[in-house]
């Protein structure tokens, strides 16, 4: 999150003044959506209705702070490591180990669709053929719920032996590659006409005008469709985890929590995915900080 | 060359010549197979990619029919070709089928579960996702005009909204799936907050898109908020409006279909999906996702239309 605008205002007040109403609004929230519970039934008192509400074991609408101990104990409370026959593994009782099997699935596929996406926006922008023809699939595809292929990806490549890391990482490269070849075929072909002629008066050839000049100019496109596909590449690895059965991973987490109705599980794995998002977008954006500065650009 | 590669008879005839070696080319695969087969599949495919190279090279401004149909004919030759090598490959290798079904096996399957494809179809869209796109989108809209109006809101909710658009939202579907129920409107109710959050940020961005010439003319005018909303800034930010919507109906069907794998009633997209795939019964499981696909991309295609209407004036949709 950026904490100042353009204009130079500041907007942490802003924004911390809007997260405590949330906050605020979350806590009061609690009693009305737990109201039905069996220990809310014969409970009097506002004060302590809410002491009650705050602290339920199943609830509805879990408090806040309930959220965080979870999040607390299911990570640091919980041994990280767990002796086997095999010698140390990752204890699957820790939160952490489901966000790792998760956040592994998103980066192999994440890596997986840049490749394939820059390698595809690479042929269509030289191939006449490719663009006209392709192109228009391509863009199509983007209007289609994509994410209904995920369940058929992990039994067709389970049928072939293929389980855990690979279908799910799949299902995150298809899902990240669209956005990266539609935003690296504008990108390579955003170079300015007239360099392009330099780039021609200098009898430049294909690969170099393309490292010196077509390059460069993609990367900012390459940055900004990279910041997409990260973000839906974490969503393919959750959703991916679904139709295998709740085995590991944060969508296995959301899945069991959902079937026993441990609802402070849910929301605790819902946090732990959002906290991935926001490393993997700082990841990026750090990324392209760098990159952009090592090129001599104005941050 | 002899003649040019945009002439009429260079793309017409191996493009028709090509279809004719598919079309053999499906037959023999679902008939005898051998090696006529992979030859007339190999000739089909040579003659396709020729008829959409020629035809690719035509220069698109140039009067014939030809070039004026060239952007649907070119990728329908294309698609086409792919669906084409996907029929002869599965049926002429004898693929398992869990792992791809051909075309043709998909398409009998939709035509011999219509009515269970129309309940999953009713539930899933009519019930779920366009009530939920609607209100979502609704609300999304009307919070940016209050983050519009006053200032501080904007500073606070904006950060918070761009951040929360780049959140996986779909994980909160078990949630509501237990506090609406496994009916529809739980899946309205994933929509809705998948929906909203595209839609404030663009019409923010929408809303400070009017040019500051107009504004101040505006302002000389004595114009009132209201009114310079009304005349000058909503129609201003309608391309980024609609660019949220487009976004939101990508957004609703897949929220729709997910929250689905959470728990349904015995019917819906998502369901099917999910219960047929266990089922091993995979030429379902395509067919339903050709509808799901059909009705995004039809849904997506009337929104472009309304665009084209509503922002007839945007230079991306005037007359070149």
């Amino acid at each position: 999150m950026r904490m100042a605008n353009r204009s130079g205002e500041s907007a942490f007040v802003p924004v911390a003044t809007i997260t405590a109403l949330i906050v605020v609004i979350w806590y009061l929230a609690c009693l009305p959506m737990n109201a039905d519970l069996p220990q809310l039934k014969d409970a009097q008192g506002l004060g302590n209705r809410y002491a009650i509400a705050w602290a339920l074991e199943r609830p509805v609408l879990p408090s806040p702070h309930q959220v965080v101990f979870e999040l607390y104990h299911s990570t640091i409370g919980t041994r990280l490591f767990r002796q086997t026959a095999d010698g140390m593994v990752l204890n699957p009782r820790n939160l952490l180990f489901h966000a790792w099997v998760t956040l592994s699935a998103t980066l192999v596929g994440f890596l997986i669709g840049a490749m394939l996406g820059i390698g595809l926006a690479i042929a269509i922008i030289h191939s006449r053929v490719l663009q006209k023809s392709l192109m228009p699939w391509i863009i199509a595809s983007q209007t289609i719920p994509i994410l209904a292929i995920a369940p058929i990806i992990i039994v067709a490549l389970g049928s072939v032996g293929l389980t855990g890391l690979i279908p799910k990482s799949v299902i995150s490269a298809y899902l990240s590659f669209f956005p990266i070849t539609i935003g690296m075929v504008k990108g390579l072909s955003s170079a300015d006409a007239m360099q392009l002629d330099l780039m021609r008066t200098y009898n430049a050839s294909r690969p170099v005008t393309f490292t010196k000049l077509r390059w460069p100019a993609a990367l900012p496109f390459l940055f900004a469709s990279l910041k997409v596909s990260i973000s839906i590449s974490l969503v393919g690895a959750i959703v991916g985890e679904l139709p295998t059965g709740a085995q590991a991973g944060l969508g296995a987490r959301l899945l069991s929590g959902s079937y026993y109705g441990q609802t402070v599980q849910i929301w605790s794995a819902l946090f732990m995915a959002a906290i991935l998002a926001a490393l993997l977008l700082a990841l990026v954006s750090l990324v392209e900080r760098l990159t952009l500065r090592a090129m001599g650009g104005r941050p | 060359m002899s003649a040019p590669s945009g002439t009429p008879s260079r793309i017409l005839l191996p493009g028709l010549a090509g279809m004719g070696a598919a079309f053999l080319a499906v037959l023999l695969a679902h008939g005898t197979g051998g090696i006529l087969l992979w030859l007339a599949a190999l000739m089909a495919w040579l003659l396709l990619w020729l008829a959409n190279h020629h035809w690719s090279a035509v220069p698109e401004r140039a009067p014939t029919a030809l070039a004026r149909a060239g952007g649907i004919g070119i990728p329908f030759l294309f698609g086409f070709t792919l669906l084409f090598l996907w029929e002869v490959i599965c049926v002429g290798l004898k693929v398992p089928t869990v792992l791809l079904p051909p075309p043709s096996m998909i398409g009998a399957r939709i035509a011999g579960s219509l009515p269970t494809l129309g309940a999953d179809f009713v539930q899933t869209v009519i019930r779920a996702v366009i009530p939920g796109w609607i209100m979502g989108s609704l609300a999304g809209f009307l919070i940016a005009l209050l983050c519009d109006r006053f200032g501080f809101l904007r500073r606070g909710l904006m950060p918070i909204g761009n951040f929360i658009s780049a959140l996986p939202i779909i994980g909160i579907a078990p949630i509501l799936v237990m506090w609406f129920g496994f009916d529809w409107q739980s899946k309205a109710a994933v929509v809705v907050v998948m929906t909203f959050f595209p839609m404030l940020v663009n019409t923010v961005a929408g809303l400070a898109s009017a040019g500051h010439l107009e504004r101040d003319l505006m302002r000389s005018y004595g114009a009132s908020w209201s009114r310079t909303l009304l005349a000058l800034r909503l129609p201003a930010a309608m391309p980024f409006i609609f660019n949220a919507f487009k976004i939101n109906a990508t957004l609703a069907m897949i929220g729709a279909i997910v929250a689905e794998f959470f728990g349904t009633p015995i019917v819906g997209m998502g369901f099917r999906i999910s219960t047929e795939v266990g089922r091993m019964a995979v030429d379902m499981v395509w067919a339903t996702i050709a509808i799901a696909a059909i009705a995004g991309s039809s849904f997506y295609a009337l929104l472009v239309l309304a665009e084209r209407r509503v922002t007839f004036w945007h230079p991306s949709n005037r007359q070149k």
